[in-house]
């Protein structure tokens, strides 16, 4: 646990130095901003709820985006750069490089989804919304943007540079995605599993109206772990190869 | 004492190193010598527990590296071809970050900084972000990464590689440095590097080790075809002529001749040197410089399956050197 805690220590040091970090952060905070003064202030009046929960759903995109981009350095820029061969050559297992890689990207990311706050904040003060409401939409998107992440870990893992990784990430992501409209066009017993493997639709607008329900967070937790199970077996097996 | 038996390691279809068996003992400095692509990195990248092999066993102090490589690699450094370093982090605090990596206690670790700082001359550069660093400077945080644990055994993939001279020497000073206190393997395929700082050398060519032994006992291999270089301040023809008279002597070649000084290089066994100098005084000849030819190099093609190839193609450029500079003095 000691190393996890290094290599995140490090990444996040990294992510925090660099201005690509800033940069992502800049632009999900543009994004979302106008994203909230178009389409949640403006049009016709709406419910304070209502405004929240398409706030939740517009940050659902961004953060997807942003987790692709942040996770698309990960192991692709160590592989690049050749310093994987440090953490190869040093007493630390494969799966602790994963976790602490994904750790310090959740971590940049969990940083950036608080820095949105004042949006929900606005409504609060002006609005009438519950704090559960503002809690489970955020809980939603960490859990959203955890299971992005872990799907960008392991593309960055398969991939030999940081842009390919981005392509190989976006692809699973949007993979994920289509799941939900495969769902909509196919008969069950098909679509009841399209549906339930969607990485957003049924998981997230339960999360979208503050709802949280068991399933869905099961259903982000076991994306993440299948996805750094996934990318521990890839960094292992490249010892081999 | 690291004991290698059977070694293999496949890339594919491809195997890189194919059943090597070699033995090095504790506080020796062995060189890997190869040319590019005949499996040295390879093979110190299963050393250096980066890679595994596909057969074979590696025993490290008893420890096999399958079986618990988190052991070994707590007791071995590493030193890719390239640093890894991560540029935007400062030296020390990259050093204290693999030191803590590897598993010094947080309470020493900056002791161990600063003493590994000292040992490869980093002091003034603590501060330094490793990305302004130049070349030299990147490869003595390489080497001060690889040893910031004290580690018995030290792998280095060509350490001195895309250093100017000066960083050359300074770069076999610490290695040299090491000699008794660590195990160190490193690569090169560059000969002098490898006469110049190691013990004992380990040629390897299309993924199989060639020769094993010390420079003395390639020296040996090379038996009667040994090569002896002299420098003389005389036209090369009349030297030539005074050498080859010389008994024993096989063959004499000019290999330069300028402003009324001649190079040439006998293949002949390096016990002869005194009767040559005795021939060339004789004749009223001024010697300015009597060594051993290139042995290893000459050896090391020999060893090497394409080297015969190699070999006759530098022959063939220093006849035509020869003769062309014969042609201006004509």
């Amino acid at each position: 646990m000691r190393a996890t805690l290094l290599i995140t220590r490090r990444e996040l040091a990294a992510y925090l130095r660099s201005w690509s970090g800033y940069i992502i952060i800049a632009l999900v905070l543009l994004i979302d901003g106008l994203l909230f003064n178009a389409y949640a202030l403006g049009g016709p009046d709406k419910r304070s709820a209502e405004v929240l929960s398409l706030f939740f759903y517009f940050s659902s995109g961004t953060t997807m985006i942003a987790s692709v981009l942040i996770s698309m350095r990960l192991l692709a820029e160590e592989r690049q750069t050749g310093t994987i061969n440090l953490l190869y050559s040093s007493p630390v297992r494969d799966g602790e490089i994963v976790l602490g890689k994904f750790l310090s990207a959740f971590t940049f990311l969990a940083i950036l989804t608080l820095a949105t706050s004042f949006m929900p904040a606005l409504i609060f003060v002006h609005g009438k919304v519950s704090l559960g409401h503002v809690a489970g939409g955020y809980l939603g998107l960490l859990l959203l943007g955890s299971a992005t992440l872990a799907v960008g870990t392991l593309g960055s893992a398969l991939s030999r540079t940081q842009v390919l990784a981005a392509i190989v990430s976006g692809c699973m992501t949007v993979g994920l995605l289509i799941s939900w409209f495969l769902g909509r066009v196919t008969e069950r017993p098909l679509s009841d599993i399209f549906t339930a493997l969607a990485l957003h639709g049924v998981h997230f607008q339960p999360f979208q109206a503050g709802i949280v329900h068991l399933r869905d967070v099961a259903y982000y937790l076991s994306v993440t772990y299948m996805a750094l199970f996934a990318a521990t077996r890839v960094l292992e097996a490249r010892r081999w190869r | 004492m690291i004991q290698v038996e059977g070694l293999t390691k496949y890339y594919g279809d491809h195997a890189a190193i194919r059943d090597l068996n070699f033995t090095i003992e504790r506080g020796e400095v062995v060189g890997f010598l190869g040319r590019n692509g005949a499996g040295k990195t390879t093979t110190l990248r299963v050393l250096g527990c980066v890679l595994l092999p596909t057969a074979g066993r590696v025993l490290i102090d008893g420890v096999d590296v399958q079986r618990d490589p988190h052991e070994i690699r707590k007791r071995t450094g590493f030193l890719p071809d390239t640093p890894p370093l991560y540029d935007e982090m400062t030296v020390g605090d990259y050093l204290a970050f693999v030191a803590e990596l590897r598993g010094v206690p947080g309470s020493k670790v900056k002791a161990r900084v600063a003493e590994v700082e000292g040992q490869v001359e980093l002091r003034d550069r603590h501060e330094d972000p490793l990305g302004s660093l130049s070349h030299g400077y990147r490869q003595r945080v390489g080497l001060a990464q690889a040893l910031v644990h004290q580690p018995s055994l030290l792998v280095l993939d060509e350490p001195t590689n895309g250093l100017d001279p000066v960083q050359i020497v300074e770069m076999r000073r610490f290695i040299r440095n090491l000699r008794g206190t660590h195990t160190v393997l490193l690569s090169s395929h560059i000969l002098t590097e490898i006469s110049q700082t190691c013990d004992r050398i380990l040629v390897i060519e299309q993924g199989e080790i060639v020769f094993q032994g010390t420079e003395s006992e390639l020296a040996d291999r090379q038996g009667s075809g040994g090569l002896i270089e002299v420098e003389v301040q005389t036209p090369a023809a009349k030297a030539q002529a005074v050498l080859q008279a010389v008994q024993g002597v096989r063959a004499v070649r000019v290999v330069r001749e300028e402003s009324g000084v001649s190079a040439l290089r006998l293949e002949a066994p390096l016990e002869l040197r005194p009767q040559i100098v005795r021939a060339l005084v004789a004749a009223d000849i001024d010697l300015l410089r009597i060594d051993r030819g290139l042995l290893l190099e000459s050896t090391f093609l020999q060893l090497t399956k394409t080297g015969a190839a190699a070999s006759a193609d530098a022959s063939g450029k220093a006849s035509s050197s020869n003769a062309s500079s014969k042609e201006g003095a004509a």
